[in-house]
């Protein structure tokens, strides 16, 4: 492999280098300066996990919904409005009593950025990627997740195509509660797979 | 291709650290790599595949010590100066040109207007250059 951007000293950091390859892009017009704040701005702020928990609280409110949801996850997503890049092959897991999902990319990072945003550093990290799919129960553990022996684990390695996402099981106590409600309840990481929505809070701080 | 990205099942490398309510981008440099990369993919200088090759055939050291946004920007500079998009030689020259005005600018011997300063913490012309 060729060594580069090392002759200058001390090498350029990567702060440098986005900046000249940056103002070099723009230069040639290739890419619209105007995009960059853009987009930034769309994964910041406006694209999250928060558009995920929508489509939990619906599929729980709403059976066929759920139906829809677990055959084709894409197009049911798709009915709420949210879909696009690293969404285009969404495949929904439905926990149950019997089985928890739990979602990786051993190769990558693949994460469904349409209904989750983009991935937190943990789940991009090499010791997630290589311990998950040898002792998931144990990982889970660590991040707060005992589950019962009893309760398969099934843990999903994302492909280049396809993207998971986990249907967690609703908490009993929250019958007739509004979507909006129950979508409060949904954290990033019960989408992962590496929590359970509760209605007790834990540990205060808001929900991951 | 049974490189260094295939993860899965290695030993050895730690525990899990889940940092709570971590920022979307911990540095401005990353949102930049960020919407570059995203912005040339669909301007079709490449596409997901040829990117994550080019993640994989990083140096296998290298690939371990340094960060996803590292990753893509590694990816960013070897694809385009393999499709002669923008040269090694060209980012380099850039990234000096960078370095000279902005200690130019921090010694005040410069009259010019230093837009986007590399170590910014937000730096709103990061990226335009001085002449815009």
């Amino acid at each position: 492999m060729k060594p580069h951007g090392t002759h200058t000293d001390p090498p350029p950091s990567p702060a440098l280098r986005v900046q000249a390859l940056e103002s070099l892009l723009i230069e040639k017009g290739l890419i619209d300066p105007g995009a960059i704040d853009e987009i930034v701005e769309l994964f910041e702020h406006r694209i999250g996990p928060r558009n995920g928990a929508r489509v939990v609280a619906h599929a729980w409110s709403d059976p066929r919904y759920k139906e829809r949801l677990l055959a084709n996850g894409t197009q049911a997503i798709a009915e709420l409005g949210i879909g696009g890049m690293q969404g285009e092959d969404m495949v929904v897991l439905e926990n149950t009593p019997r089985v928890h999902n739990v979602v990786v990319c051993t190769l990558c990072s693949c994460y469904p950025w349409p209904t989750l945003g983009l991935p937190p550093n943990w789940y991009k990290s090499a010791p997630y990627r290589a311990r998950i799919v040898i002792e998931p129960r144990r990982v889970l553990a660590e991040l707060g997740l005992e589950l019962a022996a009893e309760t398969e684990v099934r843990v999903w390695d994302s492909n280049a195509e396809i993207r998971y996402m986990v249907l967690p099981m609703r908490p009993a106590g929250t019958e007739g509660w509004s979507e909006e409600r129950l979508a409060a309840l949904v954290s990033r990481d019960a989408m992962i797979g590496t929590a359970v929505p509760t209605i007790e809070p834990r540990g205060g701080a808001s929900p991951r | 291709m049974n490189g260094i990205h295939d993860l899965g099942g290695m030993h050895g490398l730690g525990p899990v650290v889940r940092e709570e309510n971590e920022p979307v981008f911990r540095e401005e440099w990353e949102r930049h790599v960020f919407a570059v990369l995203n912005l040339t993919l669909a301007a079709g200088q490449y596409n997901v595949d040829e990117l994550r090759h080019a993640i994989e055939r990083m140096d296998p050291a290298r690939y371990l010590q340094t960060s996803y946004y590292e990753h893509w920007l590694h990816a960013a500079e070897d694809l385009l100066d393999a499709k002669g998009v923008v040269t090694r030689e060209e980012l380099l020259r850039r990234a000096v040109e960078i370095t000279q005005r902005s200690s130019a600018a921090a010694s005040g011997t410069s009259h010019s207007q230093v837009s986007g300063a590399p170590n910014g913490s937000r730096a709103p012309g990061a990226g335009r250059l001085p002449s815009e």
